[in-house]
């Protein structure tokens, strides 16, 4: 939901509620509720896009070069990736979850 | 031209579903709905209906189905009963919600446990505020007219919104009737191509079904809420258009012999026809009884029922489900708020009648009036009922 929909009565919404502007959800971040932060170490990464793919908020997005690039103003902190980081079968999650007060 | 022919009233719905062109029928068997989905699947297989007959695994994934396709601008249908209905009830409000003009049959029948098979009201009680346009209707014709009508009201862009055809298990949805049916190009004059306000597009594409935070799911509320009443206007116009094609007109409310009578039967669905035998027996007997009947459940038709029920001093109020535990039953329930302004308010009488497919029989409400006219007319207490034919 966007600003401009804040204002609408009743009688401005959208037969069925259909969101006409695909995407908008974009402008909704949702990177305040993180209580702790993946901060990602390349040392170990094989570049295989799992934290990618599992990420719910999709707020990893995979760089040129093939490492994962975390979208802070999306990402909300659930640790997925660092638990499902390929590296982490071998004791090696390249991201470490670290908490929020720590970058205050 | 329009033919005449003996027809089970199951077999003439799924004509209708034929003659109104659908796109898609997804369905899950279910008892008394069965005949309905097992003709259309014939149809299709037949290559007698262009269709796709999606054999889903459940009623879940049924009214799920005809959600997707009714997004994606497919005219679609359903029909279910029951347990099924039931099984379908968290994809009901998301229909409505989302605004899409599915019409669905519901062969009216009982809630388990235990297993019953046979019909009451039960089933859609359980479902009545799922935002549907829901109708009522009483015999082969009626069923089979108000396909076409539902179709056409649902889908007009004012109204978007689904329908349900309540229509009782067995002891309609499997009567052999005399039915007219209409011709495709009769059919073609009243229900034009499905033309959905939004629909899923690739190429334009929109989200549907999406979230809200509680600064916009209020407003939605209110604009689908708005929707529903509004609906009542198109309704009416489909079924006089229907008129002008058929000569059979249909109206939310309708009245029997209840011209100044003291007593009046309100009554739903298939009973009607008979109730009306047993008004006419006692009108010769000079009795002071009428039949109202009410077609129309969703949008309630208020100001028409008010209308209807008159100066009568007692009604006699039909409930084919029981509203377990609450002040009253469905329809007592609706008929009371309405009538609690009234001057002099009129006595009620709650019959809750024919549950679990118990027989009801013209002398059944023969004795049902006769009780309520021996009655004086002051109000009695709230959410007393009688449950007809229980034994004690
Ligand atoms: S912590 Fe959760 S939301 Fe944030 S990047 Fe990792 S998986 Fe995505
Ligand atoms: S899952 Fe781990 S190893 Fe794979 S790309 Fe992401 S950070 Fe690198």
């Amino acid at each position: 939901m966007t600003s401009k929909e804040k204002t609408w009565t009743w009688r401005d919404i959208p037969v069925g509620a259909v969101v006409e502007e695909p995407g908008n959800a974009s402008e909704y971040l949702t990177g305040g509720w993180r209580s702790e932060r993946p901060v990602f170490t390349p040392d170990h990464c094989v570049q295989c896009g799992l934290c990618y793919v599992y990420c719910p908020d999709a707020a990893i997005v995979m760089t040129r070069e093939g490492y994962p690039d975390i979208r802070l103003d999306y990402c909300k902190g659930c640790g997925i990736c660092a638990r499902e980081c390929f590296m982490s079968t071998f004791g090696l999650s390249c991201f470490e979850m670290v908490d929020e007060e720590e970058f205050r | 031209m329009s033919k005449r022919v003996g027809m089970e009233v199951s077999i003439a719905v799924s004509e209708a579903v034929k003659l109104a062109d659908v796109d898609i029928v997804a369905a899950y068997p279910i008892t008394p709905q069965t005949h309905i989905v097992e003709h259309l699947s014939e149809l299709v297989a037949d290559g007698d209906l262009d269709a796709e007959f999606v054999c889903v695994e459940s009623e879940h994934s049924a009214m799920s189905a005809v959600v997707g396709s009714s997004a994606a601008g497919a005219r679609s249908f359903t029909a279910t009963a029951s347990q099924g209905l039931a099984l379908m009830h968290e994809i009901l409000f998301i229909a409505s919600s989302m605004r899409l003009p599915i019409v669905m049959v519901v062969a009216n029948r009982a809630l388990s446990s235990p297993l019953s098979i046979w019909n009451d009201h039960s089933d859609i009680m359980a479902s009545r505020d799922c935002g549907w346009i829901q109708y009522f209707v009483e015999n082969g014709q009626e069923s089979f007219d108000h396909v076409l009508i539902a179709f056409r009201v649902a889908e007009d862009p004012a109204v978007s919104l689904p329908a349900i055809i309540n229509l009782d298990g067995f002891v309609l949805s499997h009567v052999i009737e005399p039915h007219i049916l209409l011709d495709e190009e009769e059919v073609a004059r009243y229900l034009p191509p499905f033309r959905p306000v939004s629909r899923l597009d690739p190429d334009h594409p929109v989200t549907m079904g999406d979230f809200a935070t509680p600064e916009f799911y209020l407003e939605v509320k209110k604009a689908q809420e708005a929707a529903l009443r509004d609906s009542r206007a198109v309704i009416d116009r489909g079924w006089k258009e229907f008129a002008e094609l058929t000569g059979r007109q249909y109206q939310a409310v309708e009245t029997y012999k209840a011209d100044g009578a003291e007593v009046l039967l309100l009554a739903m669905g298939a009973l009607g026809e008979t109730a009306s035998v047993a008004i006419d027996r006692m009108r010769e007997r000079g009795l002071s009884v009428g039949l109202v009947k009410l077609r129309l459940w969703r949008p309630f038709p208020a100001e028409d029922l008010r209308q209807a029920l008159g100066d009568a001093r007692k009604i006699v109020v039909l409930d084919r489900a029981i509203s377990f535990g609450a002040a009253t039953n469905p329809v007592a329930a609706e008929v009371a708020g309405l009538l609690y302004d009234a001057e002099p308010r009129p006595r009620i009488f709650n019959m809750v009648i024919g549950l679990g497919g118990r027989d009801v029989r013209v002398e059944d409400f023969e004795a049902i009036l006769e009780k309520a006219l021996g009655e004086d007319s002051a109000p009695g207490p709230v959410g007393e009922y009688e449950l007809i034919g229980v034994r004690e």
